[in-house]
């Protein structure tokens, strides 16, 4: 697939990496030479300087043998022209990172005024993605498949929470029937475990199931789910404003710290069932004087990573039990986590993931990727053309490092055993390591070809 | 350093090298020349050096710009140093340090020969002598990059530090797909430029040679006249034509290609470097009729094979240009430091350098009328960014002081000015034939071995344009650790 990314900031240099990666031509169009020459440099990639709202640039990019367009620019304006200009030059998709809450109201008509395949609001999706991960406190990180029937969270392994050191198969029928352990991830390394895995202590799982036997799992060993009633935000910016609406849904108080005044006012304008503090999130102070011992959850997303950082680590060592922090810059995140704070969420990474999962095809309904895509969760309806249906899976011969986590067949979901099978129609969680998988076919492919 | 990554991929050069090598040995075959054990010895030799290292275990590293630049400079020695074994092996030039200067060259383009009696040599080995330009002309990373499997990428490191120009570009994303387009517009020009010669009247061997020679702007012939020996007007205006076509960017050919048929004539570098061809065959032609030649017309044809064969840096001669005016020939050693496009095949310094630093010298006179006025340099549409100025300013005196110092070098033979100097811009420029007795009706057998080792490796750096073999000269590139 030939796709042209206009914007080689970090999301767009992520999106190259990745998408250069799985075999597609990559031009990235931007002004500023620093930035291309990075990309050029580390990549396998076509760099044109330019700007990518105008006609001769995209041209001479050949936009009109182009199949995917991706504008993600510091300017939603821009994104919005670039798209539309190429558009009208023949591009066949077109993706743009729209990001002011302002247009976010507005964005069904946008979509369609301006042809648009796909808009991407990375403010919004992290604050679902916060608020996801805060209805399911315990977890690191959770993800939902299958419309939400199906929930995948990452869990650090402890001491009392009783599975470690027994091997995966012998767990008991009771504790694991109907959760898969599908991915754990020791000392930064991606491991699909099969039966004779044994898991240690601070290994990340990743465990798959219906939302009700999760809780059960977690519950059974010894971690157990409390709902989160209140929480603090610091830092007033466009997730918050997302994340406090989201929340105020779900019957969570917040309570938002903010430094600029001006902001305050608007906020308070903007969220009446907010708290709004005029204050710095990073002053102990006034943390302590606003009672963040008490509170259920915190989450840091200034604009520094650093003041992020500094501002749960103080609320994790004030006794809060759900500390989240947001970081832009994606190669801090594994040092983030190990130094204490419970979850990391990266705006940009979010963007990326949802941009790939378009770009895979139409078949892929979610994609999960762990440590920049080490290892891949994806999530594929079986249709018609699927060479795997009605096999039974142990004859399937599936490759080392890929399995079949869970069959979603209309009301029940199926972790699957040998015996089971495909079906037209089914929602099929696959978990793949080091392999990109677009369709089910690839599943089969692999069979076929080395085993 | 990621020594293990350079050595890998210096193993699979030299293995590259070994099976460049077989189709010389099916010509000395064909032929049946003295020569067959010569290249089964050096392909056996090369295979057997470049094997091992191939097979070393490099882990996920990838390559950054400094080891780019080391397996570029170390490859282009070692190429040259195991390319001169079918010369010394077959005892078609008896010393090595001739048959190393011969070897670096021919991949180097250069055409400068150490020989002297060209024809008398096994067929074989002339043919290997030529093959080596077409080799070099391209490239020989491009080509490895062409031919093995992605070595990921930083691949673009090593085809930037091999191709010519200031910013040498990919034409589509990868790498490997670039360097196969490009040979493949190459093989195409090479494969008609042997038709339009046969049909001409060359013999099929003679047209070979003197394609792979035209195509890679080297210019070693299997004549001892060069071209002037056919005394053939068409073999002349075909070679004119093709040595021009290779002078220029090979990136206009892939847009002609994909429809854009007017693509040259947009290029601002080629109406330069058509502007100064043009000029220069005009003044040229003038300085000659009267004086050397009686008719316009054969005035006409020498210059503008001579101005064309200078500039694209090939080095093929259709007559002795020795003879003529001080005029025209000071105009054809001015023509060796330009050389031919970015993109090309041809070497020296580059139109679009020679563009950039007119404009930046205009630059710099408007900004004493308008001393606060800012002014951007432009190539085509688009602004030069102000560190590729800087690099191109930066080339342009490198390039001067490694002119001066071999010249510095070249000046214990105690020769006369005129081939002391035009040796080393010759050979730095990978043009071939200088003046005086490196001339064109000369060569360089009598230079003493210290000058051809010095000649020698100015045609590596000027091949790779300075960058690369001055870098193996700085001891903090080859550390660790360097602080």
């Amino acid at each position: 697939m030939k796709i042209i990314i206009i914007g080689a900031g970090k999301v767009g240099y992520s999106l190259a990496e990745s998408l250069s990666k799985s075999n597609n031509d990559v031009i990235i169009i931007d002004k500023n030479y620093a930035a291309l020459s990075k990309a050029e440099e580390n990549l396998e990639v076509l760099c044109i300087r330019g700007s990518g709202v105008s006609t001769s640039i995209l041209m001479e990019a050949g936009i009109d043998t182009t199949d995917l367009l991706i504008a993600v620019t510091s300017s939603d304006e821009v994104n919005m022209v670039c798209c539309l200009t190429a558009k009208k030059l023949g591009v066949k998709f077109t993706i743009a990172r729209i990001r002011d809450p302002e247009y976010a109201k507005e964005l069904s008509l946008l979509k369609e005024e301006l042809d648009l395949d796909l808009i991407i609001n990375p403010e919004q999706a992290a604050a679902e993605e916060i608020a996801n991960v805060l209805n399911f406190p315990i977890a690191i990180n959770v993800e939902n498949f299958a419309k939400g029937r199906v929930k995948m969270v990452e869990l650090k392994v402890t001491e009392e929470m009783g599975i470690i050191g027994i091997p995966l198969r012998d767990m008991g029928s009771k504790l694991i029937s109907s959760i898969l352990i599908g991915v754990v991830i020791r000392n930064e390394e991606v491991i699909v475990p099969n039966g004779d895995f044994v898991i240690e202590e601070n290994d990340r799982i990743y465990v798959i199931g219906k939302p009700s036997n999760l809780y059960n799992f977690c519950k059974m060993s010894g971690k157990c789910p409390q709902k989160i009633r209140n929480v603090m935000i610091a830092g007033g910016g466009r997730i918050a404003i997302y994340l406090a609406k989201l929340l105020s849904e779900m019957d969570i108080k917040v309570k938002l710290i903010e430094f600029d005044r001006e902001k305050c006012i608007q906020l308070s304008e903007l969220l009446p069932e907010a708290l709004i503090i005029h204050g710095d999130g990073t002053d102990e102070e006034l943390l302590k004087s606003e009672n963040v011992s008490d509170m259920d959850g915190f989450i840091s997303m200034t604009g520094m990573d650093e003041e992020n950082l500094m501002s749960a680590l103080l609320a994790k060592q004030n006794g809060v039990k759900k500390v989240i922090a947001k970081v832009s810059r994606v190669n801090y995140i594994n040092i983030i986590k190990s130094l204490g704070v419970d979850s990391v969420i990266s705006p940009k990474l979010i963007t990326t993931n949802h941009i790939l999962k378009f770009v895979r095809g139409n078949n892929i309904e979610s994609l999960y990727r762990i440590i920049e895509g080490q290892a891949e969760i994806t999530e594929i309806i079986a249709d018609s053309a699927s060479d795997i249906l009605n096999i039974k899976i142990k004859k399937l011969g599936l490759p080392k490092d890929v399995i079949i986590a869970t069959i979603v067949r209309k009301k029940e979901v199926v972790i699957p055993h040998g015996n089971d099978i495909i079906r037209e129609g089914d929602r099929v969680i696959v978990i793949s390591k080091n392999k990109n998988i677009s369709s089910l076919n690839e599943v089969a492919a692999n069979s076929a070809g080395g085993f | 350093m990621n020594f293990r990554v350079v050595s890998r991929i210096l193993g699979m050069l030299l293995v590259c090298e070994a099976l460049l090598m077989l189709p010389a040995l099916v010509v000395s075959a064909y032929y049946q020349g003295t020569d067959i054990h010569a290249f089964a010895l050096s392909i056996l030799i090369t295979g057997l050096v470049g094997a091992p290292s191939t097979f070393l275990k490099t882990g996920k590293k990838s390559i950054y710009a400094r080891d780019g630049f080391a397996i570029v400079a170390l490859g282009w020695i070692l190429m040259s140093f195991f390319g001169a074994l079918p010369f010394f092996i077959s005892g078609a030039i008896p010393s090595f340090i001739d048959s190393f200067f011969e070897a670096s060259s021919g991949f180097t383009t250069t055409g400068a020969s150490i020989l002297t009696h060209i024809e008398d040599l096994p067929r074989g080995i002339l043919f290997w002598r030529s093959f080596t330009h077409w080799v070099g002309g391209m490239g020989v990373i491009v080509l490895t990059l062409a031919i093995l499997p992605s070595i990921g990428a930083g691949a673009v490191q090593m085809m930037k530090a091999e191709s010519p120009g200031p910013s040498p570009g990919k034409i589509v994303p990868r790498v490997a797909e670039t360097a196969k387009i490009l040979y493949g517009i190459y093989i195409m020009i090479t494969i008609v430029e042997i038709i339009l010669l046969r049909l001409a009247g060359l013999p099929f061997y003679d047209a070979a040679i003197h394609t792979f020679g035209t195509v890679g702007t080297g210019g070693f012939s299997n004549m001892n006249a060069s071209v002037g020996a056919y005394n053939n007007i068409y073999v002349e205006i075909i070679i004119t034509i093709f040595m021009f076509i290779c002078g220029a960017n090979f990136t206009l050919y892939y847009q002609m290609l994909k429809g854009d048929l007017k693509a040259p004539f947009k290029d601002e570098e080629f109406r330069f470097y058509s502007g100064v061809v043009i000029l220069s065959i005009a003044l040229i032609t003038i300085n000659l009729y009267g004086n050397v030649f009686n008719s316009l017309w054969e005035s006409l044809r020498h210059s503008a094979f001579q101005v064309v064969s200078i500039i694209s840096t090939t080095g093929y001669t259709s007559t002795n240009f020795e003879t003529w005016g001080m005029f025209g020939k000071i105009i054809l050693l001015m023509l060796m430091f330009v050389g031919g496009c970015a993109g090309s095949t041809g070497g020296a310094i580059k139109n679009i350098r020679f563009m950039l630093l007119f404009k930046v010298m205009k630059r710099e006179l408007l900004q004493i009328i308008h001393p606060k006025a800012v002014y951007t340099v432009r190539f085509g549409s688009r602004a030069v960014d102000e560190k590729t100025i800087s690099e191109v300013l930066g080339f342009f005196f490198m390039y001067i002081v490694v002119f001066i110092i071999a010249v510095l070098a070249v000046s214990l033979d105690n020769l006369d000015w005129a081939t002391t100097i035009s040796s080393v811009a010759a050979t730095l420029g990978n043009i071939g034939p200088g003046f005086g007795i490196v001339g064109a009706a000369g060569n360089y057998s009598s230079l003493s071995n210290f000058s051809k080792i010095v000649l020698s490796l100015c045609m590596i750096i000027g091949r790779l344009e300075i960058y690369p073999i001055l870098l193996l000269g700085m001891p903090s590139f080859w550390k660790r650790i360097n602080i």
